[in-house]
């Protein structure tokens, strides 16, 4: 059978690029889009785990993950649209109204 | 059956992996969410490698059939052109990259310290496909996790509220 540490490794590799391109991207939406891509890549150790010991917990834990994804994308695309109308811009380092 | 599976998890792993690069990287917004609809949908064959069947078609109907409509819908509603001829990326690699190879290093060290790699072998997959997995899964949720699951449900509530009051335009 397939190793439990290739599945690590494709989750940390998962992880690593969506913690990249949130921290240098300077487009928000794909900041967001990089924070589904972590949530994804610990989704998938959870699924792991879950198969590994034989239980569905992890798969519970996966799906109130998902539930949290989709309550942050709707949140978050709504504050962006919302910053859109006032200044024109989705880009992070023009977001700095309260920085003095 | 064996160099089969062997075969499917390579597959997916280096469509989600690559995709993944390809999202963080390119300049058009629509691109990346393609790509990033292509990383979940690999992120969802691995999750059929690993008999979650019933995560498999979840990750599929919620995340690529809503979650990443939605990003489309707000990817068409702002203003494409401007932002593709801008600076793409920040001055910021020196941080990710060092942050990037702490947490390589951590997990390494992690995996390094408890076992020799390679040791943790999954079960073998029976060969006949578990109808019981949806069962299972409901059963821990509407049993064990039933405070988790209401709570869940608030957090819903409170995040459709707060999308509509955010994306309500304002008359003044």
């Amino acid at each position: 059978m397939i190793p439990v540490d290739y599945y690590l490794f494709l989750s940390l590799a998962l992880f690593t690029i969506g913690v990249i391109g949130v921290l240098t991207r300077r487009n928000v939406i794909i900041m967001l889009m990089s924070i589904e891509l972590i949530l994804n890549a610990v989704n998938i150790n959870l699924m792991v785990f879950s198969r590994l010991w034989g239980t569905v917990d992890g798969q519970v834990f996966a799906i109130f993950i998902i539930t949290d994804a989709a309550a942050e994308a709707a949140v978050g695309l709504g504050i962006i649209l919302a910053f859109f109308h006032n200044r024109e811009t989705v880009l992070a380092d023009e977001m700095d109204i309260m920085k003095w | 059956m064996q160099t089969l599976n062997q075969a499917l998890f390579i597959f997916f792993a280096a469509l989600a992996v690559a995709s993944a690069i390809l999202m963080v990287t390119r300049r058009n917004i629509v691109h990346g969410a393609v790509f990033l609809i292509t990383t979940l949908l690999s992120t969802a064959g691995i999750f059929l490698l690993l008999q979650a069947e019933f995560l498999f078609i979840v990750q599929i109907i919620l995340y690529v059939g809503g979650i990443m409509v939605l990003f489309v819908f707000v990817i068409m509603l702002v203003n494409l052109d401007v932002s593709m001829r801008q600076v793409q990326f920040n001055r910021q690699w020196f941080v990710a990259g060092a942050l990037a190879l702490v947490l390589a290093a951590q997990f390494l060290f992690a995996v390094w310290t408890v076992r020799k790699p390679g040791v943790l072998r999954l079960p073998a997959i029976a060969t006949e496909i578990s109808p019981k997995n949806t069962e299972a899964v409901a059963d821990a949720l509407f049993s064990h996790y039933m405070l988790p699951f209401e709570i869940a449900s608030i957090l819903l509530l409170v995040a459709m509220i707060g999308a509509v009051v955010m994306a309500k335009r304002r008359v003044e």
